[in-house]
């Protein structure tokens, strides 16, 4: 019984993780078509932003709450730099963004290599996140607890922007209809530039997040980026829900594969079940309506 | 002149370009071992003739061609480890690291007539009942590429994961011979180079004889405008698996040869970012164009290799700088830069806007 | 190869691009460092070494095309470099083929002796089964597994799990992450539910950072559980961060903090080469020591020639930084100390346990009863 919880809790702690990686991509996916390869070099980024931070301040704790906004700003500037330079001109052809972005995250993974040398750095986790918490049924680690607090607050924190502030509805029209939204005096131009900052600024967030689990080095955005895109997929563009239970789907079943076969196994096994669902669902499990023909 | 020289004189003067440097030029000049490195890149190249098809023409990206270059080559790979372990041997590594027993299912590769139909039969099915799947549910643009990256990812962890009978992260390797031709011998592995550009040459005539026919017609169509070919009743699927099937299947046999002349293939050569690199080269050549995917995957990896001689880690940035200017300012490749140095229209071979496929 | 002119070219192959390059430009480091200083001394033979870099990029495939490059293009007398088992097992066909000579300078997981391989880090029975003799004296009665998905770590476990059978030490557990593999709450659930004695850690890179922040996360020490690690050396402690992983066992023939003359003077002229935050490990002295055992050979030979130096290798000795070590002509290892050592609260880490005299290499376990039937070949 004991097993089964702390799976459980080790899948949603994954499903969460996935999330924070994916959040920013469903976005700047869902809204610009633009496949960012290099989401996983912002969360990279993010991530040397709390090293960064650290040695100055000191204090694990505060450096931490110092990073989670840090790491979006970071994020986000690196996010608007990309598309003020080069995805502005690429709109119109989608798949090609996928590759520049990928010659982007090979050039920010060597820069990082540069800069901060190749071996990992290490990033404290206050005393208060380095231990475990009794939930009575089970103890879990307060890392972990704490990232599925940060994601949920990431994914309220979006609802909330898009569903009720000006910029949210602008995305959201932009999302339905350009065309439409143009014509109704929206620039699409400048709704783009917010979402990816946005976007990638979530990419930064996630980063910071990532330092309290695992290694902060240049390859950690590689170790994501093909199962936030999965979740993505999955998820369908254009809606948060559809990532949501993506990324909490993917990381339950994701862990209880692991627990019943091993982990290589695990992986393939998801990634085979997200085909055979596309199969059913080509467009994911929530979409947009739009107003394009197919 | 005769008609066909008259009308594509500047084509066939192409292949006999092509022909000439490969068969008279590199191996006059290049000693053994750089032409045997000119064979692995021409192996390349045969994976880019067959990306061209289907991404330039058929606005397919694929970014997991490595799965069927894999397919090919681990055929090959399985099918020379058993010859060298003798009939009914086992080969060394599984005595090393497996249970001393050959599995069933390499067993059918002891035949050299099987290996030699499953290097291209067995890419062509798994591509067949993927592409098949996929298209008929209308999964295209970005959602096509991510899912064919997962599946690079996929197989690559797959194979690490079987030791035993995959020879895991360390491949498969320690080739003595090819067929029975001893792969140490220089004539040897001078004919494994001729028998690869061989291979390129006939591909790039395939796919040129592809592209000129109703077919290539009916794939830039449906690259372009899907919807409409589907009222003109064709079945976009359909065009687009055959594209991919042969895809698969130009990959796949580009990997079965790269394996004797390279001596290895392991899960790096096949996995995500190999896949990637494999377009590099398709995107500066020129994808909708006959000769360029071929010409700018040999540019590509000899660039790599003679900068990374030099420069490793400049190597990187140099990649990272290819793939950011080629794909953003010359969608065409060299062949744009050419074009504009010719001063006149590029021919219909443009990349139509994706805008509506990526938004589905 | 060109020996006519006064200087002989030697070739090294390391990852500087990739995954590896983290671990494998220290090698570099080390292999950079005892060139200069033979040439500073005289060179070999009296010809001066001229070092011919080549990048490996982390793939076996490179590995194997650039030390073909290395002996067919460049003709050097010797190759030096790898780390990962594949990168080994791409070279050899190509070494045997050309009849040249590898350094191989990182512990691996035995079950091989090419004669055209030097393997200068620790086989099996210098590493692997001094660690568990250790842990069976401490008297630890059950054992958790954790390894990459890959050659070293099937083919270790595969040998301690017939270790353990043959000193009745329970398996409680097996577990194998994908390499980079960066979630380890499964496994550490596992860990912790099989309430082991021990782990036997044989991850590899980056998946280690992750393992050990998981492992104390989820309230397991090194008092109660501890970790014996093959794969963590100096050079990695910083990453995954000291408080995770102070008091944790590793198993190695060489720590910085080896007490020999050799070390501090090959800790000091590292150290003023690369600057004084850098940090000395095995995979280094063992790269830093199978260059002088090269010298020493073909010293002893009077010849670079490929088959004069593995006719003068047997019984070469060289005093190294881990303590003397001598070349074993038969299956070309080198007799090592083996050490067990414990992190310390200065992120070194400290012997508390060390074989006394050098173990002879045997990378097929022959000289072990329970080892028998080991590789079913």
């Amino acid at each position: 019984m004991d097993a089964l919880f702390a799976q459980l809790f080790a899948g949603l702690s994954l499903g969460s993780v996935l999330l924070l990686a994916a959040l920013g991509l469903a976005l700047t996916f869902g809204q610009m078509g633009v496949i960012n390869m290099a989401h996983g070099e912002f969360m990279m980024a993010g991530a040397y932003t709390a090293f960064v931070v650290q040695s100055v301040v000191g204090d694990a704790g505060l450096s931490l709450f110092v990073s989670l906004p840090a790491g979006f700003l970071v994020g986000g500037a690196l996010g608007v730099l990309l598309e003020a330079t080069l995805l502005r001109r690429m709109y119109h052809r989608p798949l090609d963004t996928l590759l520049v972005t990928w010659g982007v995250a090979l050039i920010l993974q060597q820069l990082a290599r540069d800069i901060f040398g190749a071996p990992n750095v290490e990033v404290r986790a206050p005393g208060w996140l380095s231990g475990n918490v009794d939930l009575g049924l089970l103890q879990v680690s307060s890392a972990r607890l704490f990232i599925i607090v940060l994601s949920v607050a990431a994914v309220v924190g979006l609802g909330v922007l898009l569903k009720t502030s000006p910029l949210g509805r602008r995305i959201r029209g932009t999302v339905q209809s350009r065309d439409l939204a143009e014509t109704v005096g929206v620039s699409t131009r400048a709704t783009d530039r917010m979402t990816f900052f946005i976007g990638s600024g979530l990419a930064g967030v996630a980063g910071v997040a990532l330092t309290l689990l695992g290694s902060t080095g240049p390859t950690l955005g590689t170790n994501y980026i093909v199962d936030a895109f999965l979740v993505v997929v999955a998820g369908g563009i254009g809606q948060i829900k559809g990532c949501v239970i993506a990324a909490f789907g993917l990381g339950t079943l994701q862990a209880a594969f692991e627990y019943s076969t091993t982990a290589s196994l695990a992986k393939v096994a998801v990634l085979v079940v997200v085909v055979v669902f596309l199969q059913a669902r080509p467009q994911g499990i929530f979409s947009v309506k739009t107003r394009s023909l197919v | 002149m005769t008609p066909i020289v008259r009308r594509h004189g500047a084509t066939l003067a192409g292949f006999a370009a092509v022909a000439v440097a490969l068969f008279a030029v590199a191996p006059s000049v290049l000693s053994t071992f750089r032409l045997s490195l000119l064979g692995q890149f021409v192996c390349f190249a045969m994976v880019a003739v067959g990306i061209g098809l289907a991404w330039g023409r058929g606005g397919m990206l694929t970014l997991g061609q490595g799965v069927y270059f894999g397919l090919g080559a681990y055929v090959m790979a399985m099918h020379m480890k058993l010859d060298d372990a003798g009939p009914g041997g086992v080969p060394d590594f599984m005595q090393l690291y497996g249970n001393g027993e050959v599995p069933l299912w390499w067993e059918p590769f002891r035949s050299p007539v099987i290996t030699l139909v499953a290097v291209a039969a067995i890419p062509a099915a798994v591509a067949f009942v993927l592409g098949w799947a996929i298209f008929r549910r209308g999964v295209r643009g970005a959602y096509f590429a991510i899912l064919s990256q997962a599946l690079a990812a996929a197989f690559a962890i797959l194979l690490i994961g079987q030791q035993a009978t995959t020879g895991g992260t360390n491949g498969l390797n320690g080739f003595r011979s090819f067929f029975g031709y001893d792969l140490f011998d220089p004539v040897n592995k001078r004919m494994l180079f001729f028998i690869a550009s061989g291979a390129l040459l006939l591909m790039l005539l395939a796919a040129w004889q592809l592209y000129r026919s109703r077919y290539g017609e009916l794939l830039v169509a449906v690259r372009d405008q899907e919807q409409r070919v589907r009222f003109l009743g064709y079945d976009p699927a359909l065009v687009k698996t055959v594209a991919y099937v042969i895809a698969a299947v130009m990959a796949g046999i580009g990997g079965a040869l790269f394996v004797p002349i390279a001596g290895i293939v392991s899960p790096d050569d096949v996995g995500v970012v190999p896949s990637i690199g494999f377009l590099i080269g398709v995107a500066i050549g020129g994808r909708a164009t006959l000769f360029g995917p071929a010409l700018g995957a040999l540019i590509v990896a000899w660039a790599e290799t003679s900068l990374s001689e030099s420069f490793p880690s400049m190597w990187t940035y140099f990649q990272g700088v290819l793939f950011v200017v080629v794909v953003a300012f010359l969608p065409r490749g060299f062949a744009s830069v050419s074009a504009l140095w010719r001063r006149r229209p590029t021919p219909a071979t443009e990349p139509a806007p994706q805008r509506q496929e990526a938004t589905v | 190869m060109d020996t006519s002119s006064d200087s002989v070219k030697v070739g090294f192959v390391n990852s500087l691009s990739g995954t590896m390059a983290i671990s494998e430009q220290t090698v570099h480091d080390s292999l950079q460092l005892a060139a200069e200083q033979i040439n500073d001394s005289g060179g070999v033979l009296g010809k001066q070494l001229d070092v011919v870099s080549e990048d490996g990029a982390s793939e076996p495939t490179v590995f194997a095309e650039k030390a073909g490059k290395l002996i067919s293009d460049d003709c050097v007398a010797a190759v030096f470099g790898g780390w990962t088992s594949s990168s080994r097992k791409a070279m050899l066909p190509v070494v045997e083929g050309a009849n040249s000579l590898l350094f191989y300078p990182v512990q691996y997981e035995g079950l091989e002796a090419s004669d055209n391989i030097f393997y200068t880090g620790a086989t099996t029975n210098q590493q692997i089964v001094p660690a568990l003799d250790y842990l069976a004296e401490q008297g630890t009665e059950s054992l958790f597994l954790v390894g990459s998905d890959y050659v070293f770590p099937r083919t270790a476990n595969k040998i301690i799990k017939q270790y353990a059978k043959a000193h009745d030490i329970e398996i409680a557990g097996e577990q194998y992450a994908p390499l980079g593999h960066t979630d380890f709450s499964t496994i550490s659930n596992k860990v912790k539910a099989a309430g082991a004695d021990a782990v036997f850690n044989t991850l590899n890179g980056d998946s280690n950072v992750a393992f050990f922040k998981e492992y104390r996360n989820s309230g397991l020490t090194a008092d109660d559980m501890p970790v014996m690690s093959v794969s963590i050396a100096e050079e990695e402690v910083d990453g995954i961060g000291l408080r995770n992983l102070e008091g944790q066992l590793t198993a190695w023939n060489y720590y910085q903090t080896v007490d020999t003359p050799e070390n501090e003077k090959f800790v000091e002229a590292f150290r003023s080469e690369y600057g004084d935050d850098r940090v000395t490990s095995d995979p280094m002295e063992a790269a830093y020591t199978s260059l002088y055992l090269w010298k020493e050979m073909v010293e002893k030979a009077e010849s670079f020639a490929t088959d004069d130096v593995r006719e003068a290798a047997g019984g070469v000795t060289f005093d190294a930084p881990e303590g003397t070590v001598t070349v074993n002509g038969d299956n070309q290892h080198i007799a090592k100390t083996s050490r067990v050592g414990a992190v310390g609260d200065d992120g070194l880490i400290h012997t508390v346990w060390d074989s006394g005299e050098p173990i002879e290499p045997d990378p097929f376990l022959e000289s072990y009863d329970w080892a028998e039937g080991l590789s079913a070949g």
